[in-house]
């Protein structure tokens, strides 16, 4: 690695903290009333962490005999992937099913 | 594909959960953002499951298993739970991020070849220091959420749990925990790595112990945060976008909730942390008897009154969702519409058990969200209002908030619903509520206090009208 050049962590860094700044905002603009809808959601998306699971499930075989450890590897992985997967689907799911539920005025008899 | 391909792929589903998020500005959008938000994930998965390289069946089997295996429970879980469960189904949801990351930093120390990391032995030591992050915060989350989870269930108590020494314990267990970190670090030694999740198990239980059920609230949505604070940490890990863009969303959306029900009760993030609220207070306050008189109304009395008002607006609490009184409520004012009441819902921000709670509640029973209003945007109609309804609140309509600095519940934002013309109360009982603070509401002489299972009142309201 050149001495100018800067290291990817700093990039990492820059999108981490602009994110934040980005939660921040989108946050605040979110309806009260939809409040437990965004902590079912948040909980969904937060389990984009499948993506670490599966790279973990895919580890080869053996790559490592001597001690094992890509069969652990595999084995946390698999476990990982079946916490996350509940998540995602449960997650995206409740959170539809809740959003179906607000209706606006018209579907009853206002003024009748 | 290529590496560069696949970055820009990740950078694509971050951009979409923050629609999701932007969606839920207001429900016409919210659904759409939810759609968004599942299009991201979809292309997070396939991307991975693209450049993971997977060649033999047997891993190929695993996944299919293993996403079948959480998806049907995941599915199962999101069709049949009720919405009054929504906090503890929430917490639960917690503990399995929690759980899910401190797995995937485990694996990433016994293979870091799979996450391009390094071997065995020769970690980059910055990799080190986010995957103890990661797996430090998953498991306080893990566990936390899972005593939330019992706490919500009614599985233990929701009295606070203190003993002596209990703060000096969690700062030394912290200690621990850093100098634990310094160790992985310098060895890459794996048995720091695993004492460091026991102790991160441990002060997970011990943190959310001492906070009382009133507390809730705020517990769910730091979790929340805490959560995603755990997946930015595991995104450092692997190098990937997706997962930093997300944990950092989560990290300030639970912060910025838990923040907005700190306010709602007027309590400072640390005085709940620090815990102990609600519990012995309450206690306290069972040992007094009441004698004052108060004005008892029967359904009749309160079917008369509704029916000859111009304007009403129903507070509903906690206690409506418990008695499962939301469907009789609703019927109750369509009863009022058709004899032309104006209808109004005023919520409090810490009414139920979760950030807006009390508004899913409301819209499973097919209440037209514009018909719902929050604290601030309702509480100057109350003074022009012919009769507040209240039914399972307490402690948000509580004068004493306004007007005594000695009551524990002193500077929360309250529902004026005092300067109403007739308060309508209903209520099992004269008990004290959450906060375990009398509410002198309950001796004026515009109150009438209709005792009685919210639900049963509500539907003999409507017989009588």
């Amino acid at each position: 690695m050149e001495a100018a050049q800067i290291d990817p962590f700093v990039f990492r860094l820059s999108i981490f903290v602009l994110a934040i700044f980005v939660g921040y905002y989108v946050v605040w603009s979110v309806t009260p009333a939809l409040h437990t809808p965004l902590m079912a959601v948040t909980n969904a998306i937060s389990s984009v962490i499948v993506v670490g699971a599966l790279l973990a499930v895919a580890v080869e075989f053996g790559a490592d005999a001597a001690n094992n450890t890509t069969t652990i590897s595999k084995v946390l992985g698999f476990l990982a992937l079946v916490l996350a997967s509940v998540n995602i689907f449960g997650g995206f799911l409740v959170t539809q099913r809740m959003l179906a539920m607000y209706k606006k005025k018209e579907s009853t008899r206002e003024g009748a | 594909m290529t590496a560069n391909f696949a970055a820009i792929a990740y950078l694509i589903a971050g951009v979409l959960f923050i629609l999701a998020l932007r969606g839920l500005s207001s429900p016409e959008t919210s659904r759409r953002g939810n759609t968004l938000g599942m299009v991201g994930m979809a292309i997070a998965v396939v991307v991975t499951l693209s450049v993971a390289g997977i060649g033999d069946a047997l891993t190929w089997g695993m996944i299919i298993v293993g996403v079948a295996i959480g998806g049907t429970i995941g599915a199962i879980i999101a069709r049949r739970i009720p919405m009054t469960a929504m906090p503890q189904l929430v917490a639960a949801f917690h503990s399995l991020v929690g759980m899910a990351a401190v797995l995937v930093a485990a694996s990433a120390l016994y293979t870091p070849e799979a996450y391009g990391i390094g071997t065995v032995g020769s970690v980059k030591v910055s990799s080190l220091i986010e995957m103890s992050l990661g797996v430090a915060i998953g498991a306080i989350t893990f566990t936390g959420s899972v005593v939330a989870f019992t706490k919500l269930q009614g599985l233990v108590s929701g009295a606070p749990v203190t003993f002596p020494g209990q703060h000096p314990l969690n700062a030394l267990l912290g200690l621990t925990m850093i100098a634990l970190v310094v160790w992985l670090c310098a060895t890459e030694s794996h048995t720091a790595f695993w004492a460091l999740a026991i102790l991160a198990f441990v002060l997970g239980v011990l943190i959310i112990i001492p906070i009382g059920g009133a507390d809730m609230p705020v517990v769910i949505s730091m979790l929340n945060s805490y959560s995603g604070w755990a997946a930015a940490g595991i995104g450092f890990t692997l190098e990937n976008t997706a997962l930093i863009i997300t944990g950092a969303l989560v990290g300030s959306s639970g912060a910025i909730l838990s923040y907005i029900m700190c306010k709602g009760m007027n309590r400072s993030f640390f005085s709940v942390i620090l815990g102990g609220f609600g519990g012995e207070t309450s206690a306290a306050a069972q040992g007094r008897t009441e004698t004052r008189p108060v004005k008892q109304g029967s359904a009749e009395d309160a079917a008369f009154i509704l029916k000859n008002a111009g304007s009403v607006i129903v507070v509903p609490g906690y206690g409506m969702a418990v008695a499962q009184a939301q469907h009789a409520l609703r019927e109750m004012v369509d009863v009022l519409k058709e004899n032309g009441v104006r209808v109004k819902y005023a919520i409090h921000p810490v009414a139920g058990r979760m950030p807006g709670h009390m508004n899913v509640l409301l819209a499973e029973a097919n209440v037209p969200y514009d018909e719902v209003f929050e604290l601030d945007d309702i509480n100057s109609e109350f003074a022009q209002t012919d009769v507040a309804f209240v039914i399972g609140a307490n402690d948000v309509t509580n004068p004493a908030a306004k007007t005594d600095p000695a009551s524990p519940i002193f500077g929360m934002p309250v529902l004026d619903v005092e300067k109403a013309r007739t308060v309508l109360f209903v209520k099992r009982s004269l008990a004290s509520g959450y906060a375990g603070v009398d509410n002198e509401l309950f001796f004026r002489d515009n109150t009438m206090m209709l005792f009685g299972d919210a639900k049963k009142m509500v539907e003999e309201i409507v017989k009588a009208s």
